[in-house]
């Protein structure tokens, strides 16, 4: 059995399609919440493939998209502190703030160094101990761990130059202000699959039990998502709204709970400023108090100049799902991926970054 | 959300693993999964194991996938 | 001679001339080089292909090659690329002060054994070097020349609807090679570039087929962004299916790990060429009869519609545009 390719099979993949075709009489309108499952769903075409009863949105699930411009100067402005190396996932390199990005701030002197992982941010702290190691903490519940556990790390080997600036964000409050927001209208949810891996299936109960919304987690190749299309639409013409998991090989209910515990042992929740959505209470993580001393924004002074917003960008819009890339003026007259206004277009997993590199105008 | 990809287990030397895909291989942090072990297949995000993939379930998903691409196949 | 390149090995005087003779053109040495003129002068005849290329590859020697071969290959690539014999190379190196002599040895060695391959001379050179932190190392620029055969048009822009399109073999080694040399990124393995000079595979191209349009190499940017160089140039849509195009499972690995799309990461010892389709599975039996051509493929074909467009049927039998690369295929965690 080979994993990823297993789950690309084109015959399976037909099966699928058909049995979605068979099944789907009523209106539907999907969300996919997370990034990754719009560039997957662009990538392999599957929108075309899906009946025209089924429509299908994109959400707010880009760490990166949502990071604010005011974060962005943090980061920014962290960066250009003489002595510091700044890490980051290659992610938030181009991602312009209000006057500059990361990728421009290194260009005019400032160290900042791409990562893979926390793993290679400590090494390069272990390894300069002159200098203060910035980790610049984005993701969801799938990276906070492992940004806690870096830091964990760090504590135990006495690590004194290793420091995270949190802008790390969670799901399931924001996925709230969004319903409670009453602007959109879904028939069904297709769940994060790896940030349900650890906080599990359980953390979408909610959704069904508060909002009447199906939810299913699914995984990301091809298979992954048409299965979890084919679950969302059954449960939507039998009128039922229940979390199901299609992605089993890769989450169960209760998710994964070393993961959740190192995450809030290092970490606490309180409020975050999510672009397009605002500030939402506990929809953020910031370092805890027996952690304090790693945290970023304690440790240096720094100002990031005020925060610019820009001009005509719709991205606040596109991540609620109100609008689409195609109805900002701005997309693929002005912003482009190598001229973009917005992180919507920067984010490998933005929307719009996913409907220009996938999407043809002329072809459907 | 996030980027996990399968990668197998081939050795473990306290809680750091060397993985592998498809012949690539890189070491991975098994802080977040402590009880995987060789052989067995993880998710690996970000330089770390964010949990344990269930061969079964996957076997599962796909014979089931299978009867559906059959019994589709056989109502054409 | 010390162990370490010093500025004065670049001003002209008697160190300079030491390390020319002794590192430099010694293992290359041919009558024209070993002239030292200013400039070689070389008979010709016919028409003349030109075409200069700097190398900066970072780190400079990478599993399956150095900047030395890569400078070779690339250029010779780039003369076969347009049907010409490749004759002649000019070398340059840019040195940073520094430098182990021993490293120059051994991309000289690397040159030498990529140039006696693609049966070219290297006969007049340059070299500078400048201070400590002006240049990564080493910096190789060349031109090449060669001769392209009478009633040969073998261009970007010379591709037609109904050609058929040949890839040479597996896509992405060259850079996931490179990419596993670097810090903070840290993945082991065998995997190793796939630089290379298609001189002789372009010859046995040529000589089954004289209704070859177009060939290119798919380095930087990848095979994306040369199929969409020559959609825009020839004015014509190309269509290629996923299902064809060779990735080794090493590539793709380290590839879904980093979050980056094959299509996108640079090849050094690959071809792709739009062929008659009369012709196509005459050039590619060939093709999979040589070396450099062993997973050579046909992976789609030249349309008369969507101009300037690249489309891909995916693996699941949708089409979806394949784009030009934009900045540098970062690895991603998201």
């Amino acid at each position: 059995m080979r994993l990823a390719d297993d789950f690309r099979n084109s015959e399976l993949a037909k099966g699928l399609i058909d049995g979605i075709r068979r099944t789907s009489t009523r209106k539907a309108r999907l969300m996919e919440f997370c990034g990754g499952h719009t560039v997957a769903i662009m990538r392999h075409g599957i929108r075309q493939l899906l009946p025209p009863t089924i429509e299908m949105l994109s959400g707010p699930g880009c760490p990166v998209c949502v990071t604010g411009n005011a974060d962005l100067d943090k980061t920014i402005a962290l960066a250009r502190i003489p002595g510091v190396i700044l890490t980051t996932f290659g992610d938030m390199l181009k991602v312009p703030g209000s006057r500059s990005s990361l990728q421009e701030a290194r260009a005019e002197g400032a160290d900042v160094r791409m990562v893979y992982s926390t793993l290679d941010a400590l090494q390069i702290a272990r390894q300069n101990p002159s200098r203060q190691v910035v980790f610049l903490g984005v993701g969801f519940e799938t990276t906070a761990p492992t940004v806690a556990a870096s830091v964990l790390q760090a504590d135990k080997e006495g690590v004194g130059n290793y420091f995270v600036l949190s802008l790390h964000k969670l799901c399931p409050p924001v996925i709230k202000a969004i319903l409670d927001s009453g602007e959109i209208k879904i028939s069904g949810l297709i769940c994060p699959g790896h940030v349900s891996a650890v906080v599990g299936s359980q953390s979408w109960d909610f959704i069904a039990r508060d909002y009447g919304i199906p939810c299913v987690v699914s995984g990301f190749e091809p298979l992954d998502i048409l299965q979890s299309v084919h679950m969302l639409v059954s449960q939507v013409e039998k009128g039922e709204f229940k979390v199901e998991i299609a992605y089993r090989r890769g989450v169960s209910a209760e998710g994964n709970k070393r993961a959740l515990e190192i995450m809030y042992q290092v970490f606490e929740p309180g409020a975050a400023a999510w672009r397009g959505v605002g500030t939402v209470a506990g929809s953020g993580l910031r370092l805890g108090k027996a952690y304090q001393r790693f945290d970023a924004e304690a440790a240096f002074e720094f100002d990031p100049g005020p925060t610019v917003e820009p001009k005509g960008c719709i991205c606040g819009e596109v991540l609620r799902a109100v609008k689409t890339p195609q109805d900002c003026k701005l997309f693929r007259t002005v912003c482009t991926p190598a001229n973009p206004v917005g992180p919507c277009m920067v984010s490998s997993e933005g929307s719009c970054a996913a409907y220009y590199l996938y999407e043809a105008t002329d072809e459907r | 959300m996030c980027l996990a990809v399968p990668a197998l287990i081939k050795t473990i030397d306290g809680d750091e693993a060397e993985v592998d895909l498809g012949g690539v291989s890189r070491r991975a942090s098994l802080m977040l999964t402590p009880e995987a072990e060789v052989g067995d297949y993880v998710l690996l995000h970000a330089g770390y194991a964010i949990n344990i993939v269930d061969q079964s379930e996957a076997e599962e998903t796909l014979s089931m996938l299978r009867e559906m691409a059959r019994l589709g196949e056989d109502s054409e | 001679m010390s162990d370490r390149i010093l500025l004065a090995h670049g001003s002209g005087g008697r160190l300079a001339h030491e390390l020319i003779e002794k590192v430099l053109v010694k293992p290359l040495s041919n009558p024209l080089l070993d002239r030292l003129d200013d400039s070689a002068v070389v008979p010709f005849s016919g028409r003349l292909a030109f075409t200069t290329d700097s190398y900066v590859v970072n780190p400079i020697f990478f599993p399956g090659g150095d900047i030395g071969k890569l400078a070779v290959c690339g250029t010779v690539n780039d003369l076969s690329m347009v049907g010409a014999t490749p004759l002649y190379l000019s070398l340059a190196f840019i040195i940073e002060e520094g430098l182990l002599i021993e490293e120059l040895e051994r991309v000289l060695l690397s040159v030498q054994a990529a140039a006696r391959e693609a049966q070219i001379q290297i006969v007049t050179g340059d070299t500078k070097v400048v201070n400590k932190g002006s240049a990564d190392k080493l910096f190789v620029n060349t031109a090449g020349v060669g001769t392209v055969p009478e009633g040969i048009e073998i261009s970007g822009s010379n591709a037609r609807p109904g050609d058929k399109l040949i890839l040479s073999g597996t896509i992405g080694d060259h850079g996931i090679a490179v990419l596993s040399q670097r810090e903070g990124l840290g993945f082991a393995t065998k995997l190793e570039s796939d630089c290379a000079p298609l001189s002789g595979l372009v010859a046995e191209m040529m000589a089954v087929s004289r209704r070859i349009h177009s060939m290119r190499d798919p380095t930087r940017g990848g095979l994306a962004t040369t199929l969409n160089e020559i959609a825009a140039q020839s004015k014509v849509g190309i269509r290629i299916e996923e299902e064809k195009v060779p990735v080794r499972d090493e590539v793709r690995g380290a590839c879904e790990m980093l979050g980056i799309d094959p299509l996108y990461v640079a090849n050094e010892g690959k071809l792709v060429a739009l062929v008659h389709p009369a012709d196509a599975d005459a050039v590619l039996d060939k093709m999979r009869h040589h070396r450099y051509g062993k997973n050579a493929a046909i992976i789609g074909e030249v349309r008369p519609d969507h101009t300037g467009r690249v489309v891909m049927k995916t693996t699941l039998g949708a089409s979806r545009i394949v784009d030009m690369l934009m900045g540098d295929p970062l690895p991603r965690i998201c």
